[in-house]
């Protein structure tokens, strides 16, 4: 089918007005928060499953491949559609269907805004908890694909530990629904299998996700440290305490003094690491709990203790955090935000070896990271008109991921594998992990039409295979 | 994906000019999306603040042409500046924006149609003030003749299209008192004590159409000690013409003014138009490579105040009359955005016996009115005015304060298209009312 007869039927779906073609349009979506970009064939903007239906039997037809976008705020790589086709826009597929606060569920379209969402619950003190950095920007079927994570989800799991129940398109054009707005579905767990499956099994249509009530009480604390492993062993004592907070995020000095610029958080930047600890609960007893974090804050010789005194302090202290890898952006022209998992006993022994990588490439690194789950995020400023520096930022990242690996961590927290890191999971997996996800692939989409280029090592690849400690 | 393909893919280049040192700010996070009203309402990459700046990207690396559909995708971009205020990365938008649209204005043939009345409004009105008074007198004629009203009981203009009738809608009354010169060109300060010397810009179509406001802001500053000074001979700032790529002409002006005010020895210089602020605040940047203005115009800019921080920067007195109606604040985009001011105007209406003021969501949203996008764009325009107002009603105020010319049309106009029976006037007129009541 020529280009243009594709273009027609495309039309006939959604209409002539959501569909896009001209390189003016295109080059909009040649990219997403990753730094690769590909060119696309088409944009359709589809408003309804049906019409997502409708477009994925065409394209399955026509081998056409396919990749659904949200916000394009994803930093994999996930929403870049290396070999071309259609992409699937949902940004107009942002609608709320329903609100149920008895049973605390929302069903939403996957073009949702992640904030939206809790905004909308706000005057009933109820909110959606997952919040990536990006939460502002990014849309919850794009977080359902990368299983997204957020300083949050230290005390309340990941985004999956929230969905409940889909409504997927797979690549051929049928429709499924997955579980539901009540727990625990008979049958295989395949809203488990389709969150975090960055969008090679097919595109979500509809999401049934949990919703809580906001906390009675919360706490947000301010420790600065005068170097960066005092801050790191207060992070280990407090868990050991047996408390855990609801957020538990760390920055050093190159992240405090970008974010300061910007936000004007009141970070101090003279400090060598800060560490942003949130704790929720009932109003009794929160006092107690927040003076035993800075005690123990203290003992780990804290320079400060800073307790927000009120919502918009707190809110300001969490600005600085959210903004940070933007703020980043301040001091270079683009940097590479990494996202990589070490054990939390680890977290001392990785943070040295991460600046001993930096000093050997002679790059920069900041890092910003919840470092309650041990999830690391260190972010290398890039000079692009310096392709030797470039270069050099790459390479360290390249060695960093695999420092986190040999500590005993994984290749990633929550960012996705995406088109970023495919070549890099036989560092984690061998031939049989492998071979297996494969299959999985192929039931749900055996032709690789969907979102194709993603998560596994290109085929014929010379690969570096070390096998992980388990 | 291998560092091999990526240091392919990603494109290691740099250009050392200043649009390319903007460009290059941009980290494509995607941040600013949620804040830009037209991708909020259109949905699309290409209507987002980090999709233009791709386009403009393209363009000024050379690989892409510019085209009508270019230019289509650069000018449905409202210029409120939303995601200035947003970019954790402190990317200037504006920067890139007003050079593509310059190149778009210079590289793209346009109807005649179009190119002529451009030309007329831009080159030939604009930048001469007889004329604009002269323009506005043959519209007053046509207001108070009779012709308007035979026009809008004929329907005459909906049958050339829709738009263009409600454009006629929004005309305001041109004050008859803007055909002469309202203002005098020295005020002296009430009560006697000077304590500052200041310029007024009064602006065009404040000049025209919101006569008594500029006269409610020169009271205002006579109250608060100030000696103020509006030079009969001042020109537009400019500031439509560098939304609309006209560069050249706008330098053209900035450098009338900058001549004008600077040698009448201003402690400040002020601006009751949160447009022509922002556009002031600018000149500096718009002339550094002049070498001859270069360095007169930046010290112009850093002179510049918008009235609201002017007032609350030299500890305004405060008023004693009441008002007792219950006001909502809308932010005017270049002023929050444009000029990073958004307590001020809230200090003074808070300063006012009797005047209640409530929050407004998303009022630092820009109402659509955005130059001449309500001109340009009436369907989006209006998308963005409804959702305004919407918000406005939700608010049971009887009164609707802002500051700005253009917000003040479009809210008016809004009021109306809601069924709303509210008033909509400048902050500056509510503080002078305030005064003018500790008379009664």
């Amino acid at each position: 089918m020529d280009k243009k007869s594709l273009i027609d039927e495309l039309a006939q779906i959604v209409g002539v007005e959501n569909v896009f073609h001209e390189p003016e349009d295109l080059i909009t979506y040649q990219y997403d928060a990753y730094l690769s970009r590909a060119m696309p064939d088409f944009v359709v903007f589809p408003t309804t499953t049906e019409q997502v239906s409708k477009i994925l039997k065409v394209a399955s037809r026509e081998k056409v491949p396919f990749v659904a976008r949200g916000a394009g705020t994803g930093i994999s790589g996930g929403a870049i559609p290396v070999k071309g086709g259609i992409v699937v826009a949902l940004s107009r597929m942002n609608k709320i269907l329903e609100i149920d606060f008895e049973s605390r569920r929302a069903r939403v379209q996957p073009g949702v805004i992640n904030l939206d969402l809790s905004h909308a619950m706000k005057d009933k003190g109820f909110h959606y908890i997952p919040d990536p950095a990006s939460q502002q920007s990014c849309t919850i079927g794009g977080n359902v694909a990368e299983n997204a994570g957020g300083p949050h989800c230290l005390a309340y799991g990941v985004t999956t530990n929230h969905v409940l129940g889909l409504t997927v398109v797979l690549p051929n054009g049928e429709i499924i629904h997955t579980g539901g707005k009540a727990l625990d579905y008979p049958g295989y767990d395949l809203t488990g299998l389709l969150v975090g499956s960055e969008g090679t099994l097919g595109i979500v249509t509809e999401i049934i996700v949990r919703i809580e009530h906001r906390p009675e009480a919360v706490k947000t604390l301010l420790a600065s440290f005068s170097s960066m492993l005092d801050a790191a062993k207060t992070v280990s004592a407090i868990i050991a305490s047996g408390t855990i907070p609801a957020a538990l995020e760390m920055m050093d000095k190159p992240a405090i003094e970008a974010v300061e610029a910007f936000a004007h958080a009141g970070y101090p930047v003279e400090a060598a690491a800060v560490l942003l600890i949130e704790l929720e609960g009932l109003k009794d007893g929160m006092d107690r709990l927040a003076k035993k974090i800075v005690e123990i804050c203290q003992s780990h010789k804290a320079i400060e203790v800073k307790v927000a005194q009120n919502e918009q302090e707190r809110m300001q202290l969490w600005k600085g955090r959210k903004c940070a890898a933007g703020a980043i952006g301040r001091i270079c022209n683009k940097y590479y935000l990494h996202d990589c998992v070490v054990p939390r006993n680890k977290l001392v022994a990785v943070l040295s070896e991460i600046y001993q990588i930096a000093e050997k490439y002679q790059v920069q690194v900041a890092n910003v990271f919840h470092a309650g789950d041990g999830n690391l995020h260190p972010l290398v400023p890039m000079d692009m008109s310096d392709r030797d520096q470039v270069e050099r930022a790459l390479r360290a990242g390249d060695e960093i991921l695999k420092c986190c690996i040999q500590a005993g961590g994984t290749l990633s927290g929550e960012h996705g594998i995406g088109l970023e890191k495919n070549e890099l999971m036989p560092l984690i997996f061998n031939e049989a992990d492998l071979t297996a996800m494969k299959k999985v692939k192929a039931v749900f989409n055996p032709e690789d039409l969907c979102n194709p280029g993603k998560i596994f090592p290109t085929p014929g690849r010379c690969l570096e295979v070390t096998q992980r400690p388990r | 994906m291998p560092i091999e393909d990526l240091l392919k893919n990603v494109g290691v280049d740099f250009q050392e000019d200043s649009v390319h040192e903007e460009i290059m700010k941009c980290v494509g996070c995607g941040l600013c999306l949620p804040y830009c009203p037209t991708y909020r309402e259109v949905g699309t990459e290409m209507a987002s603040p980090r999709g233009r700046i791709a386009l403009a990207k393209e363009y000024f690396d050379g690989k892409l042409k510019i085209t009508p559909r270019f230019a289509e995708h650069l000018y449905l971009c409202l210029e409120c500046l939303a995601c200035e205020t947003a970019c954790p990365s402190g990317v200037k938008f504006h920067r890139i924006m007003e050079p593509a649209r310059e190149a778009i204005k210079k590289n793209l043939e346009r109807p005649l149609w179009d190119r002529m009345v451009r030309d007329m409004v831009f080159k030939h009105i604009f930048p001469y003030p007889k004329r604009l008074q002269l323009l506005a007198g043959f519209l007053r004629l046509y207001q108070v003749s009779g012709l308007q009203w035979l026009v809008r009981k004929t329907g005459l203009l909906r049958s050339i299209s829709e738009s263009l009738e409600e454009t006629e809608q929004m005309l305001p009354p041109i004050q008859p008192k803007a055909l002469r010169d309202a203002l005098k060109e020295v005020t002296p300060p009430l009560g006697g004590r000077k304590q500052y010397r200041v310029g007024f810009l009064s602006g065009c179509v404040m000049n025209l159409v919101f006569t008594p406001i500029n006269l409610a802001t020169v009271r205002v500053l006579a109250r608060n000690g100030c000696e103020v000074i509006t030079p009969r001979f001042q020109k537009c700032c400019g500031a439509l013409h560098l939304h609309n790529g006209e560069t050249d002409i706008a330098r053209q002006m900035a450098r009338y003014n900058i001549d004008i005010f600077e040698k009448l020895q201003l402690d400040a210089l002020l601006v009751n138009s949160a447009g022509c602020g922002s556009a002031l605040k600018e000149y500096g940047e718009l002339l550094k490579d002049d070498s001859r203005y270069a360095q007169k115009a930046s010290a112009f800019s850093q002179k510049v105040k918008d009235i609201s921080e002017f007032l609350v920067e030299i500890g305004f007195v405060k008023p004693q009359g009441a008002i007792y109606r219950k006001v909502a604040y809308d932010d005017p985009c270049h002023l929050i955005h444009g000029q990073g001011i958004k307590f001020q105007p809230r200090e003074i209406l808070k300063s006012i016996p009797g005047l209640e003021l409530v929050e407004l969501k998303e009022s630092d949203w820009c109402c659509g009115s955005a130059g001449i996008y309500n001109i340009t764009h009436p369907e989006l325009s209006m998308r963005l005015l409804d959702r305004k107002m919407a918000h406005v009603k939700a608010t049971g105020a009887d009164l609707l304060a802002t500051a700005n010319p253009g917000c003040i049309l479009q809210l008016r106009w809004g009021a109306k298209r809601a069924g709303l029976k509210m008033d909509v006037v400048h902050v500056v007129e509510l503080l002078d009312q305030a005064y003018s009541k500790e008379l009664e």
